[in-house]
């Protein structure tokens, strides 16, 4: 039975028992069952390859005006029509995923490392820490989260990081508070107290134990929070804070088109906005199949 | 027997829709209830015995169907009824008790309220008595002070007192028939006694049938009048409580019978027939080592917890005086021997899951000292004891077996946690090989060593757990309830394992637990706590005999009469 020869680190840590079925068996059989989140998946693939490959499958340059062209509806050729400035409005949503995709992932990442890891010590630690990430949430929290990301956006200045920067801040308050809850109840449970047991100093048991076992509520948290940080990103555009035309942007290109619905051209802003809405809706039902996906109780 | 029933179950078969296809809980069983009967369904886990009360009560979870069969109950066919139908009955024909009473009260309504509402439901009441009805049946369930306690919320009571208030619910509209599934498991002996005397009682003055579902077949000895065994969804035998236990006819039943410890038996007798090792190690006939200097001694030991903070903190905040302490552990002396198994005993809140946490060293004591092999532990504050030398020396086998593995390790990972840190490992030996042996040791099969925790069935996971706390080849082991979470048979052989370990490795026990038969067999010695203090201690065949306490000798009057008994 000793298949490990004594060289090898030994211990093995292998993602799933072999009785237990694969990873693709186990998507396959989530996605069955909740047909929702097949549908997800199917969106999130969409949004990553346009993010990956659109400024390669374009069929035009997002940027050249050809006045010419300009206030078409949509045709067999501008699948989306065109802006005032002729340009071809789905090559522009098209390209415009990977910046916004990009500043959701950056800001997601980033609050996901911060406000996990301030969550996370002010749960299992409790006493001066907790009370002061507590405090910096509440305070984040005291502010209308819109206006105080506009504040963060006007003081650092217009560029991409500081919406990423301003997005993360603004969703501090909700990984901190969801990463506290889940370490606190899992502070004094069985398996920390015998792995303290096992010799383990409190950080590792932090790290090892407590953190490990609330990445399925986290993953979930920052499914849900993605939709609504390209919702905040395009909302700062679309206001005239962050991404500056004529680069493509989501909420740039519906700030735009907003002056022409008006006058019948509808196509400006509904094809951005469109995307948009898609986006946000893949990410927020994206989050119940993340959690089914990597909760090993489900692996049944 | 009785002409017809008030309940006649006939082939009654469930299935649940499982990811690996069907799976048939309950096959094809038969069972009756005669009117004034009280029928005990025995069984452990997976026998299908509280399926069968769920698909009595029409309350099966959605991936579960009633697949064939007929329950006739007073004329009325409950396997096909329409649910609206089936809703009216409930509670007014049929009621169910639940294992945790707490959880089947609302937290955030008077208990009062509760009561009314049931009442309400059925129309039995109009608004003006409602109250006065509620009172009443809170009285019927021998709840001192009604009206007073009319308006508490159940947090405010005990287990025991939630209890009788789920059987207030469930008696208030008169049914015929009560189900109650594992009513005391989570409740103390003493309160265990207390509510089924309450139920039998009751159930006798109102002429009601029961249904009694249980795991201890002591329970159902003393309160049946017939008693049908369940195995794997099978109904294995049927038979008067009587006989049942005098001339058990199935090999089944009679396997549970010797896994139930009681008084007089050896750890040995509670293994199946064929199984008895030839290695009988009775507790008692050990050398006696305890004329050398003790292993652990703990002195005048004391836990306070700051009283609850509500307006108190406040109050302190501002300047007042702060509130009394509670005090969990009061003074408490004791030793344990080399070699030497000792039981720590009493009911919930006495403070021996403070007392052994405090020996684990994984909460702090408030004064007192706990000597270990010479050298006083409660210097070393619990915060840094995990890196001291003697953290390998004092480790502890967990209550739940759930609970206590870190659900994303698998087996082997966790046997492993103890030896990353206190490296082990003899000469040319891998981190792998080790934890084969350890497993090998605790009997738990190789293949499974790579399995999750939710892969593993409760024996096993509570072998693993065992495995792990002996990794370190520690000189003393606390084992907090370590058998709580078993089913009998289970618990049987991992009480016999833990006897061998004891003697292959050279340890000593400080074994923590309510079931005073358990301890009787597994310990040289018993210290009985209650309120915090250690009201006797001594031998514990003593002990049990002759308890001199009177508190240990209403423990020992509450446990259920063990079948062999009668």
């Amino acid at each position: 039975m000793s298949e490990s020869s004594g060289v090898q680190p030994a211990l093995k840590v292998r993602q799933q028992a072999p009785s237990s079925p694969g990873i693709l068996t186990h998507a396959i059989h989530i996605i069955a069952e909740n047909p929702v989140t097949g549908l997800a998946f199917g969106l999130f693939t969409l949004i990553v390859f346009a993010a990956l490959f659109g400024p390669m499958i374009a069929p035009f340059d997002p940027l050249a005006s050809n006045t010419t062209e300009a206030l078409k509806g949509p045709t067999r050729v501008h699948w989306f029509g065109t802006d005032q400035l002729g340009r071809d409005i789905f090559s522009r949503v098209l390209v415009a995923t990977r910046l916004d995709f990009t500043i959701a992932i950056a800001s997601v990442a980033l609050v996901f490392f911060l406000g996990g890891l301030a969550g996370v010590t002010a749960g299992y630690f409790g006493g001066w820490v907790d009370k002061l990430v507590g405090r910096v949430a509440d305070t984040i929290m005291a502010f209308p989260l819109f206006v105080l990301a506009m504040g963060i956006v006007a003081a650092l200045g217009n560029s991409v990081t500081n919406i990423i920067i301003a997005t993360a801040i603004i969703n501090f308050p909700l990984y901190a508070r969801v990463a506290r809850a889940e370490a606190n109840v899992r502070r004094e449970a069985g398996f920390v107290q015998a792995a303290r047991l096992a010799g383990n100093s409190e950080w590792r048991l932090l790290l090892t134990q407590i953190v490990p076992n609330i990445m399925p509520i986290m993953a979930v948290q920052m499914s849900l929070t993605m939709g609504y940080a390209i919702l905040n990103a395009a909302g700062l555009s679309f206001i005239g804070l962050g991404v500056r035309p004529p680069t493509p942007e989501w909420g740039i290109m519906v700030a735009e088109g907003a002056s022409f619905i008006v006058s019948g051209e509808w196509w400006i802003a509904f094809f951005p906005g469109l995307a948009l809405m898609i986006a946000v809706f893949c990410f927020n039902l994206l989050g119940d199949g993340v959690r089914d996906l990597i909760d090993p109780q489900r692996r049944t | 027997m009785i002409p017809s029933p008030l309940l006649a179950i006939r082939n009654l078969t469930v299935e649940f829709a499982t990811r690996r296809g069907t799976v048939t809980a309950v096959k094809a069983i038969d069972i009756d209830v005669g009117k004034g009967e009280t029928v005990a369904i025995v069984g452990e886990s997976g026998s299908g015995k509280s399926v069968t009360s769920y698909a009595l009560m029409r309350i099966l979870d959605r991936a579960g169907r009633i697949a064939s069969g007929s329950m006739i109950f007073s004329g009325l066919e409950l396997a096909r009824m329409p649910e609206l139908e089936m809703r009216n009955l409930r509670g007014r024909e049929l009621s169910m008790i639940f294992q945790n009473p707490r959880a089947a009260l609302n937290p955030i309504r008077k208990i009062g309220h509760q009561i009314e509402d049931v009442l309400r439901q059925h129309a039995l009441v109009g608004a003006t008595q409602a109250q006065q009805k509620a009172i009443e049946a809170l009285a019927n369930v021998r709840i001192a002070r009604p009206e007073e306690r009319y308006h508490a919320y159940p947090f405010e009571l005990s287990g025991g007192m939630c209890q009788r208030v789920v059987i207030a619910l469930a008696l208030a509209c008169r049914p015929q028939l009560l189900i109650a599934d594992e009513p005391t498991t989570g409740l103390d002996v003493t309160t265990q006694k207390a509510v089924m005397d309450l139920v039998s009682e009751l159930t006798r003055e109102r002429a009601m049938s029961s249904i009694l579902i249980t795991h201890d077949l002591g329970l159902a000895a003393a309160y049946a009048d017939r008693v049908v065994v369940m195995e794997k969804g099978d109904v294995v035998e049927t038979a008067d409580a009587d006989t049942i236990f005098r001339t058990p006819y199935h090999a089944y039943t009679r396997k549970l019978m010797r896994a139930t410890p009681r008084p007089g038996c050896q750890l040995r007798d509670l293994l199946p027939e064929e199984t008895t090792s030839p290695a009988p190690s009775p507790v008692a006939d050990q050398p006696s080592k305890q004329q050398h200097a003790p292993l652990l001694r703990v002195e005048n030991l004391i836990k306070e917890y700051p009283k609850a903070k509500s307006a108190g903190s406040l109050l302190s905040l501002l300047g007042g005086k702060s509130e009394e302490p509670f005090r969990a552990v009061n003074a408490i002396s004791f030793f344990v021997g080399r070699g030497e198994s000792v039981g720590l005993v009493g009911e919930s809140g006495c403070g021996k899951s403070t007392t052994s946490l405090m020996v684990a060293r994984l909460i702090d004591a408030t004064s007192g000292r706990i000597e270990f092999d010479g050298t006083d532990l409660t210097q070393i504050p619990a915060r840094q004891f995990a890196a001291s030398p003697f953290r390998a020396r004092i480790q502890m086998v967990f209550q739940d077996p759930t609970d206590s593995l870190n659900p994303r390790f698998t087996a082997a990972r966790a046997i492993a946690d103890p030896l990353l840190r206190f490296p082990r490992l003899k000469h040319g030996e891998s981190m792998r090989q080790r934890c084969e042996k350890l497993a090998g040791q605790v009997g738990l099969p190789l293949d499974l060593l790579d399995r999750f925790p939710h892969q593993l069935s409760g024996g096993q996971k509570a072998r693993v757990g065992i495995a792990r706390a002996i990794a370190l080849e520690p000189d003393l082991i606390i084992l907090d309830e370590p058998t709580a979470a078993l089913d009998v048979s289970v618990q049987a052989v991992v009480l016999n394992l833990l006897q061998d370990l004891k003697q292959k490795l050279g340890m000593s026990y400080l074994f923590v637990s309510h079931d005073l038969h358990v301890v009787g067999l597994m310990c040289d010695r018993l210290i009985v706590m209650r309120g915090g203090e250690i009201v006797e201690q001594g031998n514990s065949a003593d002990i049990l005999a002759n308890p001199r306490h009177e508190y240990t000798q209403a423990l020992i009057a509450a446990i259920p009469a063990p079948p062999a008994s009668r």
